[in-house]
């Protein structure tokens, strides 16, 4: 294990019950800061669950979750987000009435410096702050070549758009932590070459760290430092992705006996 | 500057809301008179705007379904009430060297303010239980809160009880327009502000937005008291108005006219909240203008019929068109759409 300064998620046993149903099973997970951290696994492995525990939408039946050291069991999601962690959605939850703009602003909440009477008697912070954010997300969608759909609807963009403005919603949080579920799903091989790049240059340019769970064994290769595999809510295999391609106890989850 | 033409803004409405007002009076605008029963007319559908605006903050912008508006009015109205009717001629003497006019504004200020924090702390107290349910649930307790509040009234005999409460008329059509229209800029203002996308995305996608850091909880209440306190500034104004108070104006029915107001005018738009109000105001006197009709050995007045026909329009929006007038657009949208679209046919520019 990574001594404590360098590490930034960390879970211990983490586990969570729906009835009699174990769906993650004491699964121990840390991850080292910049690094970009795979969760693979079959279907049903219960990898969306690991997310849902992490971004506190679910707590944790026994375990603890530690991020950056602060124990996060039962805090609520927008409360683990002020702790700089930030996700997608495997199926997409984008605002449908916004705009693509409207849609990274929104998550510009977090760092908002104005307050509702600031809006309301529209004092200078509040244009001061709406200019800042403006600025903020036209950069952000720059820089992901959206900024010329700012005015469309953030749902009306291809579907292969609607992943990169996901993240660049999340981007808009300013995290730490980027977890990405599934962000190749329904891309086809090109937009799936662009993502693998993407996710590199993300991480080197706002210094995060990525965790992401992802089916595609061409994108999670090419992409992830690590790999941890995940059968029935256990962990069982954890390692370099050359090491996890050729264990035979993967290759068993996935293909059978 | 933006500051100077909303001034001017400002300026201009409270001139055209003070000759409207001067109309209503026994001398007229120099010769030019309303009529009362037009002025009437002009006064509800004001109070009405504050109603439907301040609800679309909750049911519109925030997506969370209320049917209790009326429970939140009749508090406003009948707190202010028991202050004016108690204190009010009191207060008005203390500030009689403003002169009359001055006086009694000065009396209604002060009912509004004790009106709205009164309806506020009334929509904490049952926002914040109420607000963890959502959808139908959510209803069936505002609507039920609503009615409780109503009944408790009823029977609080330093209110008048079941025999009405009596209350002096400082409300005229200037402040209640005034108001009117600081509901419609405070609103319109929270809803494009950081706030107002908070609110948006909780009716979006309430999951998502808390990943975005919304502190959901913590904005639904928000929403759910600055709603309630706008309705509670309705109903002081109505009191004021209307001079009697009987818990029989603020029934069900009452909170439902609002959501019709709303839902015809398209939910999560400021101009079809305003637009809902007036035609709900309306409707009904159109329809007493219609003949009467005879059908077999019984008359019908098209004026009894009001909430069928309600019923109607209300079930006519949800099938031909569900996100009612506006849907979610302004006025101003739809303005610079048809601004570019004559632009690049090349008409104008």
């Amino acid at each position: 294990m990574q001594e404590n300064g360098r590490s930034i998620l960390q879970t211990d046993k983490a586990t969570i019950r729906f009835g009699g149903l174990v769906a993650v099973n004491e699964l121990t997970l840390n991850i080292t800061k910049g690094e970009i951290y795979g969760l693979i696994g079959p279907n049903g492995a219960g990898k969306t669950t690991i997310f849902n525990l992490l971004t506190g939408v679910y707590e944790p039946t026994s375990g603890d979750i530690r991020i950056n050291g602060t124990r996060i069991n039962g805090m609520r999601p927008f409360q683990i987000s002020r702790l700089g962690v930030s996700r997608t959605f495997q199926n997409i939850r984008l605002f449908p009435s916004m705009t693509v703009l409207e849609n990274v602003i929104t998550a510009c909440h977090r760092h908002a410096n104005q307050n509702m009477l600031d809006a309301v008697f529209r004092l200078p912070r509040y244009f001061a702050d709406e200019a800042e954010h403006r600025k903020f997300a036209m950069e952000l969608l720059e820089i992901f070549d959206l900024a010329k759909y700012k005015d469309e609807g953030g749902t009306s963009l291809p579907y292969g758009n609607q992943r990169r403005l996901e993240i660049v919603r999340a981007l808009a949080t300013r995290p730490n932590l980027l977890l990405l579920d599934e962000p190749a799903a329904g891309m086809n091989p090109i937009e799936q070459q662009d993502l693998t790049g993407l996710i590199k240059q993300i991480r080197d340019r706002f210094g995060l760290t990525i965790v992401l769970v992802e089916h595609n064994m061409r994108v999670v290769m090419g992409v992830c430092d690590r790999l941890q595999v995940i059968d029935y809510g256990k962990s069982i295999a954890l390692g370099l992705p050359q090491d996890i391609k050729n264990d035979p106890k993967v290759i068993e989850a996935y293909l059978g006996d | 500057m933006s500051w100077v033409k909303s001034l001017l803004t400002g300026i201009v409405v409270i001139a055209l809301l003070y000759i409207l007002n001067a109309m209503m009076s026994r001398g007229g605008f120099f010769g030019a008179g309303i009529d009362d029963y037009t002025a009437r007319l002009l006064v509800f559908i004001a109070i009405n705007v504050i109603l439907a605006t301040s609800l679309n903050l909750i049911n519109g912008f925030t997506g969370q379904f209320s049917i209790g508006h009326a429970g939140f009015m009749a508090v406003g109205a009948y707190s202010s009430a028991f202050f004016t009717v108690n204190y009010g001629k009191a207060i008005e003497g203390s500030f009689g060297f403003l002169g009359d006019t001055l006086a009694s504004s000065v009396v209604l200020i002060i009912a509004i303010i004790i009106g709205a924090i009164v309806a506020a702390i009334a929509g904490l107290i049952v926002g914040i239980p109420s607000l963890r349910l959502k959808g139908d649930y959510l209803a069936i307790v505002t609507l039920g809160f609503a009615e409780i509040i109503r009944i408790v009234i009823l029977n609080i005999d330093a209110v008048g009880g079941a025999t009405g409460y009596q209350v002096p008329g400082y409300a005229n059509f200037l402040w209640i327009g005034i108001f009117a229209a600081i509901t419609v800029v405070v609103v319109h203002n929270i809803v494009k502000s950081d706030s107002g996308r908070a609110l948006v995305s909780i009716r979006e996608d309430e999951l998502a937005a808390e990943a975005m850091g919304v502190n959901t909880t913590r904005y639904k209440v928000s929403a759910f008291v600055i709603s309630s306190a706008f309705a509670g500034v309705a109903g002081v104004l109505f009191a004021h108005y209307n001079k009697f108070l009987s818990t029989n104006d603020f029934q069900f029915i009452k909170s439902f006219e609002v959501i019709i107001m709303i839902v015809l005018g398209g939910m999560g738009s400021m101009t079809g909240a305003i637009v809902g109000a007036i035609v709900v105001t309306l409707l009904p006197e159109l329809l007493r203008q219609l003949p009467a009709v005879q059908v077999g050995s019984s008359t019908f007045q098209f004026s009894d019929l009001r909430l069928v026909i309600f019923a109607l329009i209300l079930i006519l929006t949800m099938i031909l068109r569900p996100q009612g007038i506006f849907g979610t657009a302004e006025i101003g949208n739809i303005y610079r759409r048809y601004r570019s679209k004559l632009g690049k046919t090349g008409g104008l520019e």
